[in-house]
């Protein structure tokens, strides 16, 4: 399909220095998720069977 | 992230330091219809430059430090044993949860931090986070927080921490902020609220020393924060922000310092006699409270020039010194007390 006038086949380009943050925050992101996963695996660990058990 | 106005006149000349987009806008934004033009307005085509250490500026990290401190004072002085997980999970949940009422804080109040010198430099005045991006980051991290401790570690302190939140958010933040100079008399609350949700975390229940350290936190906050409010009056007259010196005046601003310290001085030193906590809790109270009030008379008496600026300051920085002494006391006095028990 033909391009409307003035717009590039690319879309829209990233600078260098968005890139940069945007890996920054994805890392961020993955290293959050992965603190969350590995703290819910280590209580389950803890707490046994009692994880199921808990106090109001 | 530059505002959407912004952006959008930036992507538009890239030339003049604006973002590379290339047919992000086809036309010329006249030629469009209003629908049009209203989907140009609000076009997600905006790309952040946020980096990570924004969002941890969102996070308010000063303030969240402090947070953690008390938090960890809450959990040493409970009585039992949580497991070093379930402890860490905690202050993690706590941290997590102080620094997204933070965030909210920062979003709700763009329009005078931009004004105030003091905090012109946040991230969303600086332009490098959006509102919006700053209240998602701020309720889901709320979300997490709070979900995160009540699954694993007790219900109660997690819902100690939802409203720790609610209270810094919305109470004070969006209510008595902008309405009320007993703001930060009431909004205390929220930021004494932290040793008892650990405590709540380590027991699951509550009990006196939790109240204690809460009440000790809620007394300290009108002086540390009137200090600061002192030789920051411009800023919050500027920002329209109700404080203290600026609807009553630094003269009976003063006064309610030197009040509220002797209250607080009492307060803290109490629990010795009482019992709660031992006697070197009680003679630290005693000594760093005489300093305290000493700073607090020496605010009321110098009112004027560069002494009376010197002297909010000076108070503002000891009440700071005050209350991390006077917490940090607590936890050694446990581990002194256990290092008996084992020697005898």
């Amino acid at each position: 399909m033909d391009n409307e006038p003035g717009q590039d086949e690319e879309g829209i380009v990233l600078t260098d220095a968005q890139k940069r943050r945007r890996r920054e925050r994805s890392i961020a992101i993955a290293l959050a998720l992965g603190i969350l996963v590995v703290l819910f695996f280590a209580v389950t660990l803890v707490k046994g069977p009692a994880v199921l058990i808990r106090p109001m | 992230m530059l505002p959407c106005r912004e952006a959008r006149q930036h992507q538009r000349n890239p030339a003049a330091g604006g973002v590379a987009v290339a047919g992000a806008y086809p036309r010329s934004v006249l030629d469009l219809s209003v629908v049009e033009q209203n989907s140009v307005e609000y076009s997600p085509l905006i790309i952040s430059e946020a980096g990570v250490s924004d969002y941890i500026a969102l996070l308010k990290p000063r303030v969240m430090s402090l947070v953690v401190f008390t938090a960890i004072v809450g959990l040493v002085i409970a009585p039992g044993h949580l497991h070093p997980v379930l402890t860490i999970t905690s202050i993690l949940c706590i941290a997590v949860g102080g620094g997204a009422a933070g965030a909210l804080n920062m979003w709700y109040e763009r329009d005078i931090d931009a004004l105030m010198t003091r905090t012109a430099n946040r991230p969303i005045p600086r332009g490098r986070i959006s509102s919006s991006e700053a209240a998602a980051f701020g309720i889901t991290l709320a979300i997490f927080s709070v979900a995160t401790l009540g699954i694993l570690v007790n219900w109660l302190a997690g819902a100690l921490l939802a409203f720790t939140i609610f209270f810094y958010a919305v109470v004070y933040t969006m209510w008595l902020k902008r309405w009320t100079a007993q703001n930060i008399v009431i909004g205390g609350a929220a930021g004494a609220l932290p040793p008892v949700v650990a405590w709540a975390a380590a027991t699951g229940s509550l009990a006196p020393q939790p109240i204690i350290l809460f009440l000790i936190i809620f007394l300290w906050t009108p002086p540390h924060f009137w200090a600061l409010a002192l030789f920051r009056s411009d800023d919050y007259a500027r920002a329209n922000v109700p404080m203290l010196p600026v609807v009553a005046g630094p003269d009976a601003t003063r006064l309610q310092i030197l009040l509220y310290t002797i209250v607080l001085v009492a307060v803290a030193v109490a629990p010795w006699p009482l019992g709660y906590f031992g006697p070197a809790y009680g003679i630290t109270s005693i000594v760093l409270g005489a300093g305290m009030l000493w700073f607090s008379v020496e605010v009321y008496r110098h009112r004027t020039g560069k002494q009376a600026t010197r002297a909010a300051r000076a108070l503002f920085k000891s009440s700071l010194l005050y209350l991390f002494l006077l917490f940090a006391v607590l936890p050694l006095e446990v581990a002194a007390n256990a290092l008996i028990a084992m020697v005898w």
